[in-house]
């Protein structure tokens, strides 16, 4: 049973009541049982009573949780924006078919260009991004990136448009590591209402597009909401959570991540249904934390350097520095136009130094390619695929 | 046996500490670096995904670099005996040592031992050659099979990893101490030095710690703590532990009419 009929079973007006009308005991029940109770609660813990109360339990919580599992330790990464051609009309968004802009896709010479620099930055894992063009950056396109970029990052990761199952099998054979896939939305109305034109007005699909990533072997899949899209911003939240709860059970050997961005504008445009706020992130971020420990928690450069400085202690684990949200934004002096505005401008090396300032130690390097790529061929060349070609090469350097 | 002869030997190394350290989670390299010297832990384990060019920002290896510690790499990240072993050879082939500690976990959440993989991971290590120290479940069975298969050590678990149980599985890790002809390290869940003191006492070759040192409010004193309980419950373990009895020996015995 795909997601999509589980998710037709959740009364959401009922859920939505509920987390409205959560009591104390039943948050302090939540907070008792950190994490061994279930969906119901998360629900609580999305309360506008927990958000209002217990806010400050909750980020004890969360980060002595996160600490335990994760360590006092923050994964670096960035995007690498490889094409802004997008066939869908979203209101939201830099990239829609209707804005009259530059569009541009990146050449393997420009590909290799970007990659050079992240590289020089320190960057080792990279995530991959497009818009939503299948002709122009359809799988094949993906998978000639794939090739291109593998000998140079430790892990790739890509975020496009949802593919079919055999599709993201052959992205897997060339060393895809994970997928992120964001919902947006889990309220169909609202979803109807900001996806316009082109194949991502199909609800159903993309709801369903993380089972197509399970069922072949993806190693990590981004689950989240753009909040700001729609009103009721907890009862989207529950509904991201019982997704998790749904794909852990039935690809348990899947790892999974959660992001929370909140829209930003672009190119001037604000197109904000409701606010999300402060608090409410730091909310957003607690609950899931107590209710999944090990759940990956991302966070991106929409967010400011000064909220991102003190959001990393609460239950972030991995964080995204010095990106461009355009194709060619690293390499290109004249910028063509980003998909949001970024808030936060630092450099990786800023933002290793801030997170060295809180105490935590920067991690640049969590993964190895070779493990996206064991499969590949029975009799692997171990020196050209080791955990760094020259490893062996610098250490016998050092003796 | 008196304290100060007594070794733990593996693959004909002598080992003088029975306190292994994992090198993950810690706040900086510097910190790491501190612990492991006030632990005098000689063997530690590195993650073969965090081992990194020299130079690069992270590398964990510039942190490492003592002349009288071993590195124990291990295979953290693989699901399979496939990826296991491939990244057993490029650990032989980065780092320069044939030991290994063989952790194979399909599952991401509770990092939990796959047995059956990893006895078939152990089993062809071993004919190539690798000292394998295999992470699996307080199972006495499985022990006795990698123990067959060619495992050096077998590592079983305390309680989850990261969980600062201590010895949930003590019932099972008797009876593979009792059975077991290789040294038994009792691998993750141990939070506090007395647990691993209680590892020890029960007859644990040694044990390994990670997120009850890189976790705690200061690691360097907690390495310390941990030292001089692996040391106390060794010592007492050699010094032959009063059997705790279920029998009350009566002041007024029944029977003395006989």
């Amino acid at each position: 049973m795909p997601f999509s009929s589980f998710f037709n079973s959740i009364d959401r007006a009922k859920i939505s009541r509920l987390i409205e009308e959560s009591d104390r005991n039943r948050i302090e029940e939540a907070l008792n049982n950190v994490g061994k109770g279930g969906l119901e609660d998360l629900l609580s813990l999305l309360s506008p009573l927990a958000g209002e109360e217990y806010l400050e339990q909750m980020a004890q919580a969360s980060h002595s949780l996160t600490v335990r599992r994760f360590g006092k330790a923050i994964r670096l990464f960035a995007p690498l924006y490889l094409s802004n051609e997008c066939n869908n009309v979203c209101d939201y968004c830099g990239f829609s078919m209707h804005n009259k802009i530059p569009r541009k896709t990146l050449t393997d010479a420009e590909i290799l260009r970007e990659a050079g620099i992240l590289k020089k930055r320190g960057i080792q894992h990279a995530l991959l991004v497009t818009g939503e063009s299948s002709k122009l950056v359809g799988v094949d396109y993906l998978a000639n990136a794939l090739e291109l970029l593998r000998p140079h990052f430790a892990n790739l990761t890509i975020e496009v448009q949802p593919l079919e199952e055999r599709e993201y099998a052959e992205l897997v054979r060339r060393g895809m590591h994970g997928v992120m896939v964001y919902q947006e939305t889990y309220d169909p109305i609202s979803y109807a209402r900001h996806h316009l034109k082109g194949r991502k007005t199909n609800f159903i699909r993309r709801l369903d597009t993380p089972d197509r990533l399970g069922s072949c072997g993806v190693k990590k899949i981004g689950l989240g909401c753009l909040y700001g899209l729609t009103q009721d911003w907890r009862l989207d939240a529950y509904c991201a959570g019982a997704h998790l709860h749904y794909l852990e059970k039935r690809f348990w050997k899947t790892s999974y991540s959660m992001s929370f961005p909140r829209i930003r504008p672009y190119e001037g445009k604000n197109l904000v249904s409701a606010d999300l706020t402060d608090k409410d992130l730091v909310q957003l971020i607690c609950a899931f934390r107590i209710f999944n420990h090990e759940l990956e928690i991302s966070l991106s450069t929409r967010e400011s350097s000064l909220l991102r400085k003190n959001l990393v202690p609460l239950g972030i684990t991995n964080l995204s520095a010095g990106s461009k949200t355009n194709p060619g934004g690293y390499s290109e002096e004249i910028q063509s136009l980003e998909q949001f505005s970024v808030s936060d401008e630092r450099s990786p090396m800023e933002v290793q130094s801030m997170i060295r300032e809180l105490g935590y130690d920067p991690v640049w390097k969590d993964w190895d390619r070779s493990y996206d790529l064991h499969s590949e061929s029975e009799e692997m060349d171990i020196s050209s695929r080791s955990a760094e070609g020259s490893l062996k090469m610098s250490l016998a350097e050092s003796e | 046996m008196n304290a100060e002869e007594d070794f733990l030997e593996v693959a004909g190394v002598r080992l003088r500490s029975r306190l292994f350290v994992g090198t993950g989670k810690f706040s900086s390299g510097s910190l790491l670096n501190e612990t492991i010297r006030a632990s005098q832990a000689q063997l530690v384990t590195v993650a073969m995904k965090r081992v990194n060019s020299k130079g690069t920002p992270d590398s964990i290896l510039d942190y490492l670099n003592h002349p009288d510690l071993l590195l124990l790499p291990n295979t953290s990240g693989a699901r399979d005996a496939k990826e296991a072993i491939f990244v057993a050879r490029m650990a032989r082939e980065a780092l320069g040592t044939n030991w290994l500690k063989l952790e194979i976990h399909p599952d991401p959440k509770y990092l939990m031992p796959d047995p059956v993989e990893t006895l078939q991971a152990t089993e062809i290590l071993a004919k190539e050659g690798f000292v394998v120290f295999p992470y699996c479940h307080a199972d006495p069975v499985l022990c006795k099979r990698l123990e067959d298969a060619g495992a050096s050590v077998v590592m079983p678990l305390g309680s989850p990893i990261g969980s600062n149980r201590g010895l949930d599985s003590r019932e099972f890790l008797r009876i593979i101490i009792e059975q077991a002809d290789v040294p038994v390290v009792v691998d993750a869940g141990i939070g506090s030095p007395s647990q691993a003191a209680e590892a020890l006492e029960m007859g644990a070759a040694a044990v390994l710690i990670n997120t009850a040192l890189a976790t705690c409010a200061d690691p360097v004193e907690m390495g310390k703590a941990f030292r001089l309980a692996v040391d106390a419950g060794r010592m007492a373990h050699l010094a032959g532990l009063p059997k705790a009895s279920n029998f009350a020996s009566a002041t007024s015995p029944l029977t003395s009419f006989l």
